[in-house]
């Protein structure tokens, strides 16, 4: 923390003089419960998301860790058969709406996003707060649908089943959803126009950090994605609640519109999910390979690439549903197109980790393994989007691992290397490194054991969502659940070195990762409006300059990594100049 | 006016306009969502759903219509008034579209009211019921079933006349809201001319919803004018 700010006003001490006030930061500007729940911070509005999305994060693992242990015994180990629909119905929403799709926009992107293209906050603050709550009131219907009994349906909602037949709390799910994707245009849209009308001066979307990009890939599908499903889950209610039918072939519906309609959002969404993990990854990776990214402008497309075609593929989760030849090979050839964006960014966090100077601390072991886990469920994904393949492995578990290697090997290691990553700029406090590498290890190992199994039962034809299988299968459900709770021992450890660092940790510097960001300018925790008001910054660098060894201000980066940031250790300069960029230098932007 | 975390009310002005246009996006999306499943359904029963259009009320739709469109040319116009700093103009044209709108949603009030007696409803067992003075001829069960049209599609049409139009209602009573809002706004001089653009933001989501109505029209009331009773 710049020893700069800690004086008390000259010639109005009185005697003797009081102790130094201390430096007015976003957690102790102001105190209380209720200068929480109405602030208009987005750092404070990320924190709030940050607890209550642990909840839930928490909630859809104890639904999931159900499922598993009943999958212990071929007949179902400790719940009946309606309790098993219902736990993985609640596992599903849950994980899906009320943790990955918050999860990186709404934590992280809300905190870092002005603070990284140099704004005050974000453009809409109190529609950043109403977000907050609008996501609450979801989730209060969300939860109570699960506690006053639950569904049954799967997250999918598929009719007649959910319609018609399913006589479970599908109305008060359904408002929920419906709710909670209000919370989720909103923070996109915010975060779009910051991106468009905030940016300091000097930082062109040529040097906007990757994150960035990836947030505003992520916020044009919320924008654009989110009405669809709106729409969708209110025909479903109204035909549930007013007993007409829109799907319902009885009456000339048909229910295959409602999975176009359905998938149209939840397809994109898996890319709401993915692409902000991504944003991280490109950010991690760089700062610990210390070199500058690899591809930059291939990087920062390719998450628009996934933003557009993902809209164009939503049919390949319907291909034995009954669409037509035709349709069926068009939407195999868009789904593998989404493979070109993709692999461009493993190509390119490739090559930025070739010969880089890498370090092993918790953000890069999370991005390490993020890597690999994204690499194994991206590739079994193209062998769904093959027809042929596809006739095999649908609704088998081979689907089940496929998804979770992308979305929790993908996304929630993501979000745990940006929440390794950012925690010191969020707290203050450094975390346990030896424990923090060790949970990493664990989730890893533990991610391995769950998904891998399941990638043989599905090609052996297993089917998901069955309570029940064929006794030949046990020994590879009975290796998941073993994986499981490694994963569960996993996730619960940042839950404790996390909490003790708020109390124990040491002092974070402003950037104990060295990295060349704006958010690094600012001290740990950042001041209640990001920078110092007097001196706003002006960008004069590209985002990833670890090769000049400079920061977006241009100013040399501290020893790196290190705990320790006062302004002789940077005066010693080993990397670059301290003080705004000379002229000659600037055509690295 | 110009709020702490924007250097300038330009740059202000900027992002709420931006903003509102993204906004207006994520509702063509919405309503794109019922169009989109309304097409499929004319697509394939074309009979059932020109029959079912045929029993819309198309005056009360033609004049609202006509209150719409003119509602359009007073909240432009109160724009106008905003940046002119001419408060009486900005009060006349915000309450003369609050009439417009409001007069929309009390024909609405009585074209549901009329269609609620004669039974032109979606339910199992509302459909065709009508009030018993209600002429049988006029029926909608009965015209269908002497057609020979499947009363399930012909309620399908009901379906989406009531959801579309009654989204379209509550985004008419959103606008109405905001109008209301812009009027005491100005009772409190906190729309100065150089923030006019609260009230451009407000006219931006109006027009959506009457360009809405422009397609809702065609769709709802306009597929069947050409039958008779």
């Amino acid at each position: 923390m710049s020893t700069a700010t800690v004086q008390g006003t000259p010639g109005l001490s009185p005697v003797p003089p009081e102790p130094p006030p201390a430096t007015p930061n976003y957690l102790n500007n102001s105190s209380g419960i209720w200068s929480w729940l109405t602030t208009v911070d987005h750092k404070r509005i990320g924190i709030l998301y940050l607890i209550s999305i642990t909840v839930f994060f928490l909630a859809g693992g104890v639904a999931a860790g159900i499922v598993r242990l009943n999958l212990l015994s071929p007949e179902g180990a400790i719940v009946n058969e309606d309790t098993y629909n219902r736990s993985f119905t609640a596992h599903g929403v849950l994980m899906l709406f009320f943790f990955l799709i918050p999860s990186i926009p709404a934590v992280l992107g809300n905190f870092l996003i002005p603070m990284m293209i140099g704004a005050k906050d974000l453009a809409f603050p109190k529609l950043n707060l109403a977000s907050w709550y609008v996501f609450m009131i979801g989730a209060v219907f969300g939860v109570w649908a699960i506690l006053a009994g639950g569904i049954d349906t799967g997250w999918t909602l598929y009719p007649p089943y959910s319609t018609r037949a399913s006589q479970t709390n599908v109305v008060p799910g359904v408002i929920g959803v419906f709710i909670t994707g209000f919370s989720s245009i909103m923070t996109g849209l915010n975060i779009m126009v910051t991106i468009h009308k905030m940016r300091a001066p000097g930082m062109t979307w040529g040097r906007l950090p990757l994150f960035v990009w990836s947030l505003y890939a992520t916020s044009l599908i919320q924008l654009l994605g989110t009405p669809v499903i709106a729409i969708t889950l209110t025909l479903i209610g109204v035909e549930r609640v007013a007993g007409v039918g829109i799907f319902d072939p009885e009456l000339g519906g048909d229910p295959l519109l409602f999975q176009h309609l359905f998938w149209f959002y939840s397809h994109p969404a898996v890319y709401i999910m993915i692409v902000p993990g991504m944003g991280v990854i490109s950010e991690v990776v760089t700062c610990f390979s210390r070199k500058n990214i690899f591809g930059y402008h291939a990087v920062a497309w390719s998450s628009m690439g996934i933003a557009v075609v993902g809209f164009l593929l939503w049919a390949h989760h319907m291909f034995v549903a009954g669409i037509s030849y035709y349709s069926a090979l068009l939407f195999s050839f868009l789904s593998m197109l989404v493979a070109v964006p993709s692999a461009i960014k493993v190509f390119n966090w490739t090559g930025t980790l070739y010969r880089g100077s890498i370090t092993f601390q918790a953000p890069m072991l999370f991005a390490l393994g993020f890597l690999v886990l994204f690499v194994i469920g991206g590739l079994t994904g193209l062998f769904l989007a093959t027809l042929g393949t596809d006739i095999h492995l649908h609704d088998t578990y081979f689907v089940v691992a496929h998804f979770h290697f992308v979305m929790v090997g993908g996304m929630v290691m993501g979000y745990f290397a940006g929440l390794h990553f950012w925690w010191p700029k969020m707290t203050g406090r450094m975390y346990s490194d030896w424990w923090s590498r060790v949970a990493a290890a664990i989730i890893i190992v533990g991610f391995f054991f769950t998904f891998v199994p399941q990638f043989i039962l599905g090609y052996h034809g297993m089917p998901r969502r069955y309570p029940n299988y064929p006794a030949e299968f046990q020994v590879y459900n009975v290796m998941s659940t073993a994986g499981a709770s490694i994963l569960g021992i996993g996730y619960l450890l940042p839950a404790f070195y996390l909490t003790l660092s708020l109390f124990f940790g040491e002092k974070a510097s402003a950037n104990p990762w060295s990295a060349t960001g704006l958010e690094w300018v600012s001290p740990s925790p950042p001041p209640p409006f990001n920078f110092d008001e007097e001196h706003m910054p002006v960008v004069v660098a590209g985002p990833y300059e670890y090769a000049l060894g400079i920061d977006q201000l241009g100013r040399g980066l501290p020893e790196s990594p290190g705990t320790v940031d006062d302004p002789s250790s940077r005066a010693g300069g080993h990397t670059g100049p301290a003080g705004p960029m000379q002229k000659e230098t600037e055509v690295v932007g | 006016v110009l709020k702490h975390h924007f250097e300038d009310l330009h740059q202000q002005h900027a992002s709420e306009r931006l903003g509102m246009w993204m906004f207006l996006a994520t509702e063509v999306l919405f309503f794109g969502g019922l169009f989109g499943a309304y097409s499929c359904y004319r697509l394939w029963y074309p009979a059932e759903f020109e029959y079912a259009s045929s029993f819309t009320n198309l005056k009360i739709a033609g004049v609202n219509t006509v209150l719409l469109i003119t509602s359009s040319l007073t909240m432009t116009l109160a724009i106008r008034a905003a940046k002119l700093g001419d408060k009486s103009g900005l009060y006349r044209n915000l309450l003369l579209t609050f009439a417009l709108g409001g007069g929309f949603m009390v024909l609405k009030g009585f074209e549901y009211a009329e269609d609620f007696h004669e039974g032109i409803l979606p339910g199992a067992a509302s459909f065709g019921n009508a009030d018993p003075g209600v002429d049988a001829h006029h029926n909608i069960k009965n015209g269908a079933v002497e057609a020979g049209l499947d009363t399930g599609k012909v309620r399908l049409f009901l379906c989406f006349y009531y959801i579309m139009t009654g989204i379209h209602g509550i985004h008419i009573l959103v606008g109405l809201g905001c109008i209301l809002w812009l009027v005491q706004q100005t009772y409190a001089n906190k729309i100065p001319p150089e923030n006019y653009s609260t009230v451009e933001c407000v006219s931006l989501y109006w027009h959506l919803v009457d360009a809405i109505w422009l397609f809702l029209m065609p769709l709802l009331y306009l597929a069947g004018a050409h039958i008779h009773h």
